[in-house]
């Protein structure tokens, strides 16, 4: 309990959970908001914010609805950013407690795999990665998943490397506990916390890579992006600015929310390091 | 006129503590040449005193009454400017940890040149030879070596002789000495109290000697304040407060103090032998991918036997391997060589997964009490996890758990709390428990009350003693401290630099020690016969 309340006690946190529940709650109710698909022409071609009462934010080229096309969006970017964001964990977490439970050999080799993986450009990877397998949701997760397990290897790793001397995971084996119950039991419990830190900030870079990769033109061309929608209006950015403008601060917004819930989350779990600040 | 005077001095902690204040009303003098040892148990409020003459208190602790004077002027008055010229130059400090204390990647004249720099003291070459003087005046060898060096090529004793040498730089009046000697070995510690001893001497210097040990009181004091939860509660000449304490808990802590006269000895005949090692090795070597590193032997054809319902000792200092041989035989390293029985059953040549299902007749109390709980798991499930993982269906083993905290000292009822709710000393009793919980034939002891207060480690001994006479235990107790071993051990095996060097009963080995290194030890213990009560043991928990 005294987590949340630490965490309540940090405003910048707070203001980020709000924005993140506002995005979430948009990206619930979308289909009931905007029941018709955002790539439908529902109106004339750039009517600008307010112009028509039924188009709020205005229209883009092919006059399809920029609210819709938003808030269709937050589910695709959320749902991208939540799903690689587990995948990585499900590579990086059992990767990194193996390599720092195991030791010797097994350590080293794993760390040189993910030094292997950490030396090539991550977003010139998942680009190859995505043109490689087609654009596609599945394509698009996979290759964010796999730019971005290394860190949380070495977060792991490193946590399992210094709680694996401690006396209380001595204790479990002078008791007879199999090793697998001793890692999963005993040791990863206790990393959850950094992990959680970790998972919610991994989730905002997840979905800033998304972004960048539908406003390549990378994006599975059957659901409708924020960056899809910054890429599709970035040529008439000084006469129709609101078609880019408009999703470029839904990223913006949801980026800097779960950055500040991560870093409120970090403070809560590690009392000790935000006193010192 | 005392060089330092507290008087009144009364330290506010900050609103949500569980005290209000850090220190009471508390007055002090320390006279010139003289050292007054203040002693207490954790929390008593002695560092705190130390910080708060240092002017160095923590931002949420407010000194809200009385003065601190230091040769007539008042500390507490003092612009932090006026502080820092006042430190070093009259008052000096030396910490607790000589590891972490020096700055690691300065040379060590050039640490103590800053002494001089920080004061504007003498020129560069003056402070140069200054500091080479200095250096040779705390009885390091090879000066110009030593000032040289970087502290991590240093030893403890060393880095603690060279954060003297930078507290004598200015010749300040008053030195504060926190714990100066908690973290060393005792034979260094020995000689280290020596140096202070001679320094003050010689210099007249006034020294403020923070400590909880009254063996280290009885080598140093001139006088002694007792501290209890930032209370003054005596204060007097050593001679008066070691022999005549006045005070009930200064009394109490001082019959806490084990002696090292050994009870008399168990009648263990005809016991069965309960723990057999012979041979054990073990050297660690440096790895790396492409270079060999250097080997140490930390346990070298180590060998004893226990019987059942008796306490062997393994005792040293450390590096002696003391603890390296009490995980090898755990298994928990894999020892290179050598043979461990339990009973009749050799459990040296297993395979972990083997080993196992044998675990539950060998079992272990570790040091830390703070270290060695899952802070994740509510102390019943703690105590049930080893009948759990050897087969014992959950209920019966969370039972178990229940009745074994009663047996331990505690309220069954504790069993659904965490550890973070936990004492020290609780903590021990838990982590002893769990212990017991699988009905082991051994228990292996590794330095099971270093890290509790005087009057709780008295207690958990006694624990320990009753627990072994109740359920016949065979004990391998690791410790440094010859005090606690002399109280607890039926034979004691002295090890240096990983072989066991003499192994004998423990009254022969205090009355005729036969090693020169055992020797050594005993004459360092701090306080020697002069301090120590004979604990009673046998006496209710």
């Amino acid at each position: 309990m005294t987590v949340l309340r630490q965490f309540a006690r940090n405003r910048g946190a707070l203001i980020g959970l709000a924005i993140l529940l506002a995005v979430v709650a948009v990206a619930m109710v979308g289909p009931w908001w905007f029941p018709q698909s955002p790539w439908r022409m529902a109106g004339r071609p750039f009517l600008a914010p307010g112009a028509n009462e039924r188009f709020l934010l205005g229209t883009d080229a092919l006059g399809r609805d920029v609210a819709a096309g938003l808030v269709h969006g937050a589910r695709v970017s959320l749902g991208i950013g939540l799903v690689s964001t587990a995948a990585a964990l499900l590579i990086g977490v059992p990767l990194g407690a193996l390599a720092g439970y195991a030791g010797g050999i097994v350590d080293d080799l794993a760390m040189r795999f993910t030094e292997l993986f950490q030396t090539i450009p991550s977003f010139a990877l998942a680009i190859v990665l995505v043109a490689i397998l087609q654009p596609s949701i599945g394509s698009i997760v996979l290759a964010i998943a796999l730019v971005s397990w290394p860190p949380v290897t070495r977060l792991v790793r490193g946590e399992v490397l210094s709680l694996r001397s401690r006396d209380y995971v001595l204790a479990a084996r002078t008791l007879g506990q199999s090793t697998t119950r001793i890692v999963f039991g005993v040791v990863l419990p206790n990393t959850v916390a950094p992990i959680i830190v970790m998972a919610s900030l991994m989730v905002a870079s997840a979905i800033l890579l998304e972004s960048a990769l539908s406003f390549l033109g990378l994006g599975d061309p059957n659901l409708m992006t924020w960056g899809y929608m910054i890429g599709a209006g970035r040529t008439r950015l000084i006469d129709a600015w609101w078609i880019s403008f408009f999703p470029g601060l839904a990223i913006f917004l949801t980026v800097l929310a779960l950055n500040l819930v991560g870093e409120g989350l970090s403070d809560a779990l590690n009392p000790r390091l935000a006193r010192e600040r | 006129m005392a060089v330092l005077e507290v008087d009144g001095l009364t330290l506010a902690l900050p609103t949500s503590g569980d005290r209000a204040s850090a220190i009471q009303n508390l007055s002090l003098t320390v006279e010139r040449g003289e050292t007054l040892c203040v002693v207490g148990e954790s929390g008593s409020g002695k560092s705190m005193t130390a910080l708060a003459v240092m002017g160095l208190l923590p931002r949420t602790v407010q000194a809200t009454a009385g003065t601190i004077r230091l040769d007539g002027r008042d500390l507490l008055k003092l612009s932090e400017r006026e502080m820092r010229d006042v430190r070093g130059r009259e008052v000096s400090m030396i910490f607790q940890e000589p590891m972490t204390s020096l700055n690691p990647v300065m040379r060590v004249s050039d640490q103590i040149v800053e002494a001089f720099e920080a004061h504007g003291a003498l020129d560069a070459r003056r402070r140069r030879d200054r500091t080479r003087e200095l250096i040779a005046e705390v009885g390091l060898p090879d000066p110009e070596a030593i000032a040289r060096a970087y502290p991590h090529e240093l030893s403890g004793g060393q880095r603690q002789r060279v954060m003297i040498a930078m507290a004598l730089a200015m010749e300040p009046k008053l030195i504060i000495a926190d714990e100066p000697t908690t973290a060393l070995d005792v034979t260094t510690q020995a000689q280290i109290l020596r140096l202070l001893d001679g320094l003050r001497k010689k210099h007249g210097t006034a020294v403020l000697f923070i400590t909880h040990d009254f063996g280290v009181v009885s080598e140093i004091a001139d006088r002694v304040a007792v501290l209890q939860h930032g209370i003054c509660v005596e204060t007097g000449r050593a001679e008066d407060v070691l022999r005549r304490p006045q005070h009930d808990y200064t009394k109490r802590l001082l019959a806490a103090v084990p002696s090292l006269i050994p009870p008399p000895p168990k009648d263990l005949r005809g016991a069965a032998r309960a723990f057999d090692v012979s041979g054990l090795s073990k050297t660690y070597k440096g790895r790396g991918l492409f270079r060999r590193g250097r080997e140490v032997k930390a346990a070298d054809d180590v060998s004893f036997a226990i019987q059942r319902g008796e306490t062997l000792g393994l005792v040293g200092e450390s590096g002696s391997g003391k603890s390296t041989v009490g995980r090898c035989v755990m298994r928990l390293i894999e020892p290179d060589s050598g043979s461990i029985k339990v009973g009749d059953v050799s459990i040296g040549g297993l395979s972990q997964r083997q080993l196992r299902p044998l675990r539950r007749r060998i079992q272990m109390v570790f040091q830390d009490p703070f270290a060695s709980l899952n802070p994740r798991r509510t102390v019943g499930r703690i105590i049930a996890e080893g009948p759990i993982a050897q087969g014992v269906p959950k209920a019966e083993a969370m039972a178990k758990a229940r009745t074994l905290l009663d047996l331990v000292g505690l309220r069954a009822e504790v069993a659904s709390r965490f550890p973070h709710e936990f004492s020290g000393g609780q903590r021990q009793r838990i982590g002893i428990a769990r212990a017991l919980a699988l009905d082991p034939e051994v228990l292996v002891a590794d330095e099971p009350v270093s890290a509790l207060d005087v009057s709780v480690q008295a207690q958990i001994l006694a624990l320990m003693q009753d627990l072994q006479k109740r359920l016949g235990l065979a004990i391998l107790f690791v410790t440094h401290d010859l005090r606690v071993a002399a109280q607890m051990c039926d034979r004691i095996a002295v090890m240096q630099k990983g072989r066991i060097v003499e192994l004998q009963p423990t009254a022969a080995l205090f009355r005729d020690p036969q090693h020169a290194y055992t020797r050594a030890l005993l004459a360092s213990v701090p306080g020697g016969a002069n301090v120590g009560a004979r604990l009673d043991l046998a006496g209710p928990l």
